[in-house]
C-alpha cells in the first residue's frame, strides 16, 4: 500500500493545534459579540426598523363634504375611484414592463412614455399617476401582476362629481392637486404634494371644512408590499357638509335665461346677503378639474378671449353705465339738488365746449321720468350740480371702489374716481366736464355685476345694505368664520339713511322703467302681475368716434346692464345682469325679468298662491291619415289627396290641453313656410302670449318654454 | 479482523455524532419554522432525509481506511475536475450560473465535492513532504493544487464555494510547516493579487463586487446589494435576548429575510430565538470543532490529522463566513452554514467529511 510512504510517528505539532484552537475560540466570541451587539445593545432600534419593514402607514382619504343647495338638493357630490400610480423605486427597469402597463391599463404606449419622461427629473419615490378612474377590469389586472409589475400601485379615493354643462360652475369653483407653488404658500402649510385642494369658488373658500382629515391604516405587509392584516386605523374625519344659498331652481333659470350669452348674473336676497343664483358666461367643466386637466383643454381655457374662467359676477370690472344713475339720483335727492330739476333734452349737453350726446331727445324732464328714461342729458346737468366730490362721496358710502366681501375668492373691488383719485394717479386736476361722464356711469367707473346688486338692492331697500355670501354663516365654526371675515373683507353690511320721499321717488322711477311706455329703457320686460322695478345700463367700449372708425365688429359693442329688484320697495330679490359685447339694454332686462318671474311663481307656487292656471299655447300639428277600408293606389297618392279621391287626409290643428281647439284640414301640403304662416286663431294667441315674457325675446330657445312659461300645478321632475 | 469491527466501533465518536445529530434537530425545525407558510412547505422532511442519508453515507465512509481514500484522491482529484468542465459544458442553468449537472433524476453540484477531494488531496500531498519546512516550489505546488478547481468553481459562477476552497490551502500550508518569512510574503502578494483582481474589471462581475462591498454600509443601497444584508441584521437585531418565537419572526414570515431556510437561516433562528438561541448554537459549532481538533491530535498519523483539520478549517470558515454574513461582518457570498442550510449537497458533505473525521478516528489504535 501506498500508506507505508507516510512516516508514522509523526504527530500534529501540539502548539499548532492550540493556536487552531485558539483561534476558533477567538472567532466565536467574535461572532457572539456581534450578536450582542445587535441582539441586546441595539435591540429597540432594529425592533424599530423591523416594525417599519412590516407595517406600512396607508391614508385613508376622507371623502369631501358635500354640498346642498338652499333647500338641501345635492349639488356636487363624491364618488369612489381608484386612481393607479407607477412607483419607479420599485423596479430596476420600468421601461421594459411598460408595454405590458400600457396593453393592461388600455392606455397609449407612446403617452404613457411621454408621462414618465415628464416626470423624470422628479424622485424616484414620487408616485406617478398613469391613470385615473381604473376599472373592474384594469384592476384586476393590477392584482394579477403585482409579482412581474410591482411598480403598480393603486389608491382608492373619493372623486368629485360636479354638475355637467358648468351649472354654477363659477360658484362652486373646482379642485386640483396642490402645485408647487401653493406648496411654498403659507396658506397650504398643512398640505402634502399630491393632496387634492379647491382652487376657486367656493371649493376654495371653504376647502379647509370640505376636505375633512384624512385617516391612515397601519397595514402589515409582507416584503412583495402583499397585505397580510392591518393593526391599527384611525378613521378619517369626512368633510363638512355645506348648504348653499343658491337655489337651485333659481339659479336652473337663470343658467337658461343667460344662453350662451358672455356675461354674469347674480340674484341675491338683499335683506340678508344669501346669493340666490349666480351665473358667469362662458362656463367651463369643472369635473375636467378634479386631479388633472388635459393639457389641451387647458390651454383651450386659458386662451380664450372670453375668459371662460374668470367668475364675471365679481370680477367683470366694467363701467356701470346707466345703471349708476341710481346712485347718481340718491345723491342729487338726498343733496336736495334734484328735486327742482327740471330740464329740456335736446340730446345732449356741451356746456366745457365738448358736447354730451342724449340717445335721443326726450324733451322736458324731471327726477320722475330722468330713471325711467335714462335721459343722460338729466344726469349731467345734475352730475354738473353736484360736482365730482359729493358723487364719490356717495358712492363710496353705497360701496362703489370697494369689495363687497363675498366669500368667494378673487372678488374684484371696481373703481370710484374723485379728485384726490385723479390727482394720486394721474398728478392731474380734475376736470369738471370729466364730471359728466361719470355722472353717466362712463369714465372712469368700474363695478362688478355683485357690487350693483348689493348697492341697487341697498338703495331700494331704503339704505339697508348687506354682506352677500353664498354658504349659510350658522353652519359655520366661530373661529372659521371670524377668520372668513378677516379674509375677505369689503364694505360689507352698512345702513345709510335715505330720506323715505326720496326712496319712494327712486323706486317708483325704477318701476317705470320695466313698464311699457314712451322712452321707458326696458318696457318689453315687463312682467304682468309682478311689482318689478330695475334700471338697464348701456356702457361703451370705445368713444363713438373711436367706433365709427373701427370695422364693425361684435367686440365693439357695449357692455349691457340691467339690475331689477321685486318688488320695487324692501325687495326681496335683487338681478344684476351683464352681457359683455351685447346689444341694446332691455336684453338683459329681459334675461333678469326670467330670473325674477322664477323666483316669484315659485314662491307663489309655495304659497299655494299662484295666479289662475294659464293655458299652454296651443301646440300645431300636421297630419296624415286615410279613410279607412279604401284601397289607394301607390304612385299615385298626390293626385288622390288632392283631387278628392277621398282616401288621404292631412291636415294642421292647433292642440291645446289634449283637445283640438283649432283646425286647418285645408291645408294639404306641409311645408316650412306654410307652418309659419299657418297662426293659430287669434282669440287663443292673444290669452297667452302676452304674459309670457320669454315669448318676447327673440332669440329665446325652444327648450326654454317649459321653464319659463307658468304652468299649472308643479312641474314634473322637480324635487319639491 | 474481527478484533478490528470491534475496535472501530468502540472508537466512533457517538459524542461528536451526538452533536451533530442536535444541530440537525434545530435545523429542521428552523426550516420548519421558515417554510412553513410558504410553497416550500415540506422542505423540513426533505431535509431529514438528507441528514439521514447523510448519516448512511458518513457510516459507509468511516468503514473505508481513509489511507485507501487518500491513496484514491489523485484519481478522484482527476475525475472532479473533469466533472467541473463538464458542468461547464453541459450543466444545468439555475439562477445565472452553471452549477448543477445532471446524473439520470439526481441533480449534482460537484463544486461541493470537491472540497473533501482537496481535503483528501492536500493531506495526501502535504504528508508526503513529511514534516519539514516547505520550499518555495512546494508551496507553488499546493497553489497549483487547490487553485485549478478554485478557477473552475470561479467561472460557474459561484465565488462562495470557490472561497471555501481556500482554507483548505491555508490549513495544509499553516500545518505543513510554512515558515514565517514565506507567510509574509504570500501574505502580500495575495494582498496585491487581490486588487489586481479587483480593479481589472473582468474576473469578478459587477454584482458580485457588489455583494463583496455593501456589508459595509448596507444603508448606502437598500434597495439593492445591501438589501440582504440589512435585513439580515434586522431580523437578528429585532430577535433579542430571547427571540419572538417560532413561526413568529416577522422578518422570516414575511419574506423580508433573503432565502431564509439555506443561506441566511441562521439570522431566521436568531430572530425567533434571539441571543440565546444564537449563542447555543454558536457553542454547538464549538463543541463540534473542539471536539474534531481533539480527534486530529489523537489521529494514528499525521495524513489522518491534516485530513481532520482540513475539515475543521473548511467548517470553521464556512461558520465564520455565513455567521459574519448574518450578523453584517462579512459581505455576502452565498456559502451556506453547514448542518443548518438546507440542501442536499451541503448536508452530504458535511457528513461525508465527518465520515472521514470518524474514519480517522475510529483507526487512532491500528497500525
Amino acid at each position: 500500500m501506498v500508506s507505508s510512504n507516510f512516516n508514522r510517528g509523526e504527530k500534529l505539532s501540539p502548539v499548532k493545534a492550540a493556536v487552531v484552537q485558539y483561534g476558533i475560540l477567538f472567532m466565536m466570541l467574535g461572532l457572539g459579540a456581534g450578536l450582542w451587539r445587535l441582539q441586546v445593545l441595539d435591540v429597540e432600534n432594529y425592533r424599530v426598523l423591523a416594525e417599519q419593514n412590516r407595517i406600512r402607514k396607508e391614508p385613508i382619504l376622507a371623502p369631501r363634504g358635500k354640498l346642498f343647495d338652499r333647500e338641501n338638493r345635492l349639488v356636487v357630490d363624491d364618488y369612489p375611484s381608484v386612481t393607479c400610480f407607477l412607483v419607479r423605486e420599485q423596479t430596476q427597469n420600468v421601461d421594459a414592463d411598460l408595454p405590458l402597463i400600457a396593453k393592461g391599463l388600455d392606455l397609449d404606449l407612446d403617452q404613457l412614455r411621454a408621462t414618465l419622461h415628464r416626470y423624470r427629473g422628479q424622485p424616484g419615490y414620487q408616485p406617478i399617476p398613469v391613470k385615473q378612474d381604473v376599472t373592474a377590469d384594469e384592476q384586476a389586472f393590477i392584482a394579477a401582476h403585482r409579482n412581474e409589475l410591482p411598480e403598480l400601485e393603486t389608491i382608492d379615493e373619493e372623486r368629485r362629481l360636479y354638475p355637467r354643462d358648468g351649472f354654477a360652475a363659477h360658484l362652486i369653483g373646482y379642485v386640483g392637486e396642490v402645485s408647487e407653488d401653493d406648496l411654498n404658500n403659507s396658506r397650504f402649510a398643512y398640505y402634502e404634494p399630491g393632496d387634492v385642494v379647491g382652487k376657486a369658488g367656493i371649493e376654495e373658500t371653504y376647502d379647509e371644512l370640505l376636505r375633512g382629515k384624512d385617516g391612515s391604516r397601519e397595514v402589515v405587509v409582507d416584503s412583495h408590499g402583499r397585505e397580510v392584516g392591518y393593526f391599527g386605523i384611525e378613521h378619517a374625519v369626512p368633510g363638512q357638509a355645506l348648504k348653499l344659498t343658491i337655489d337651485n331652481d333659481l339659479q336652473r333659470a337663470a343658467e337658461l335665461a343667460m344662453g350662451d350669452r358672455n356675461g354674469a348674473i347674480v340674484a341675491m336676497d338683499p335683506r340678508n346677503g344669501e346669493i340666490l343664483a349666480l351665473v358667469s358666461r362662458p362656463s367651463f367643466d369643472p369635473n375636467a378639474f378634479t386631479i388633472k386637466i388635459d393639457r389641451t383643454e387647458w390651454n383651450k381655457l386659458i386662451t380664450d378671449p372670453d375668459h371662460p374662467l374668470m367668475n364675471k359676477a365679481l370680477q367683470a370690472q366694467l363701467a356701470p353705465g346707466s345703471t349708476f344713475k341710481i346712485l347718481m339720483s340718491v345723491a342729487g335727492l338726498q343733496e336736495g339738488v334734484a328735486q327742482d330739476m327740471h330740464i329740456m333734452c335736446n340730446g345732449g349737453w356741451g356746456p366745457y365746449g365738448y358736447y354730451h350726446q342724449c340717445d335721443r331727445r326726450h324733451g322736458p324732464v324731471d327726477i320722475h321720468t330722468a330713471i325711467p328714461y335714462s335721459c343722460d342729458t338729466f344726469f349731467y346737468m345734475l352730475g354738473d350740480k353736484l360736482g365730482i366730490d359729493r358723487i364719490a362721496k356717495y358712492a363710496t358710502e353705497f360701496g362703489y371702489g370697494q369689495k363687497t366681501g363675498i366669500d368667494l375668492p378673487g372678488e374684484q373691488a371696481g373703481l370710484m374716481p374723485s379728485a384726490q383719485w385723479k390727482v394720486k394717479n394721474y398728478h392731474a386736476r380734475w376736470y369738471p366736464d370729466e364730471t359728466l361722464d361719470v355722472a353717466i356711469g362712463q369714465g372712469a367707473v368700474e363695478a362688478t355685476p355683485l357690487q350693483l346688486a348689493r348697492i341697487i338692492g341697498g338703495i331700494a331697500s331704503g339704505g339697508h345694505l348687506v354682506r352677500p355670501h353664498v354658504v349659510f354663516p350658522d353652519q359655520l365654526p366661530a373661529e372659521f368664520r371670524k377668520s372668513l371675515a378677516d379674509s375677505f373683507p369689503g364694505s360689507g353690511e352698512a345702513y345709510i339713511s335715505i330720506d323715505p320721499e326720496n326712496w319712494q321717488i327712486i323706486t317708483d322711477g325704477m318701476a317705470q322703467v320695466t313698464e311699457p311706455g314712451e322712452f321707458h329703457t326696458a318696457g318689453s320686460a315687463h312682467l304682468e302681475g309682478i311689482d318689478f322695478a330695475g334700471k338697464t345700463g348701456t356702457a361703451q367700449q370705445m368713444s363713438h368716434e373711436a367706433m365709427a372708425k373701427t370695422a364693425k365688429s361684435k367686440s365693439n359693442n357695449p357692455n349691457v346692464w340691467f339690475v331689477g329688484v321685486t318688488p320695487r320697495r324692501n325687495p326681496e330679490l335683487v338681478v344684476a345682469v351683464l352681457w359683455q359685447s351685447g346689444e341694446f339694454s332691455y336684453y338683459p332686462a329681459r334675461i333678469g325679468a326670467q330670473v325674477v318671474e322664477a323666483y316669484v311663481d315659485k314662491k307663489r307656487r309655495l304659497a299655494g298662491n299662484l295666479p289662475p292656471p294659464k293655458a299652454k299655447p296651443p301646440v300645431e300639428m300636421g297630419a296624415v291619415w286615410t279613410t279607412p277600408g279604401v284601397e289607394t293606389k301607390p304612385g299615385a297618392k298626390n293626385t288622390a289627396a288632392a283631387g278628392g279621391r277621398g282616401q288621404i287626409h292631412s291636415g294642421h290643428f292647433f292642440v291645446q290641453n289634449g283637445q283640438i281647439v283649432a283646425a286647418n284640414p285645408a291645408g294639404v301640403e306641409t311645408s316650412p313656410k306654410r307652418t309659419k304662416s299657418a297662426t293659430p286663431p287669434a282669440a287663443v294667441n292673444a290669452k297667452t302670449v302676452p304674459t309670457e315674457v320669454a315669448a318676447a325675446l327673440p332669440e329665446r330657445r325652444p327648450a326654454l318654454k317649459p321653464s319659463s312659461g307658468p304652468q299649472p300645478g308643479p312641474e314634473p321632475g322637480r324635487n319639491p | 479482523m474481527p478484533l478490528r469491527r470491534f475496535l472501530s466501533f468502540r472508537d466512533f465518536d457517538w459524542w461528536l455524532l451526538c452533536l451533530v445529530l442536535i444541530l440537525g434537530v434545530v435545523s429542521v425545525l428552523e426550516i420548519y419554522s421558515t417554510t412553513v407558510h410558504t410553497r416550500f412547505a415540506s422542505f423540513e422532511s426533505k431535509q431529514i432525509f438528507f441528514i439521514a442519508a447523510g448519516i448512511v453515507c458518513m457510516f459507509i465512509l468511516a468503514k473505508i481506511d481513509y489511507h485507501r481514500l487518500i491513496d484514491l484522491s489523485p484519481w478522484m482529484y482527476g475525475i472532479f475536475i473533469v466533472s467541473l468542465v463538464a458542468v461547464r459544458l453541459v450543466g444545468h442553468k439555475a439562477l445565472g450560473a452553471r452549477r448543477w449537472i445532471a446524473l439520470g433524476p439526481i441533480q449534482f453540484q460537484p463544486s461541493e465535492w470537491v472540497k473533501l477531494v482537496l481535503i483528501l488531496a492536500m493531506a495526501r500531498y502535504i504528508a508526503n513532504i513529511g514534516g519539514r519546512n516547505l520550499t518555495w516550489k512546494e508551496i507553488f505546488k499546493a497553489f497549483g493544487l487547490v487553485g485549478l478547481p478554485m478557477l473552475l468553481v470561479l467561472i460557474q459562477p459561484d465565488l462562495g464555494t470557490t472561497l471555501t476552497y481556500a482554507p483548505v490551502l491555508i490549513a495544509g500550508l499553516f500545518l505543513g510547516g510554512i515558515n514565517l518569512r514565506q507567510a509574509a510574503t504570500l501574505i502580500v502578494c495575495g494582498s496585491v493579487l487581490a486588487v489586481g483582481v479587483w480593479s481589472s474589471g473582468k474576473i469578478l462581475k459587477p454584482y458580485q463586487k457588489a455583494r463583496l462591498t455593501s456589508f459595509i454600509n448596507p444603508q448606502n443601497d437598500p434597495k439593492g446589494a445591501g438589501y440582504q444584508v440589512l435585513q439580515s441584521e434586522i431580523a437578528v437585531g429585532s430577535g433579542g435576548i430571547w427571540g419572538k418565537g417560532a413561526e413568529k419572526g416577522t422578518q422570516t414570515q414575511g419574506y423580508f429575510l433573503p432565502i431564509p431556510y439555506t443561506d441566511f437561516i441562521f439570522a431566521a433562528f436568531s430572530e425567533e430565538h434571539g441571543f440565546v438561541g444564537a449563542v447555543f448554537v454558536l457553542l454547538l459549532y464549538f463543541l463540534i470543532l473542539m471536539r474534531l481538533i481533539q480527534n486530529a491530535q489523537t489521529a494514528a498519523d499525521l495524513p489522518g490529522s491534516l485530513i481532520i483539520m482540513g475539515i475543521v478549517a473548511v467548517l470553521t470558515f464556512q461558520i465564520a463566513v455565513n455567521v459574519g454574513m448574518v450578523i453584517g461582518f462579512m459581505p455576502v457570498t452565498g456559502i451556506p452554514l453547514p448542518l443548518m442550510s438546507y440542501g442536499g449537497s451541503s448536508v452530504l458533505f458535511t457528513f461525508l467529511a465527518l465520515g472521514v473525521a470518524m474514519n480517522v478516528r475510529m483507526r487512532r489504535f491500528v497500525n
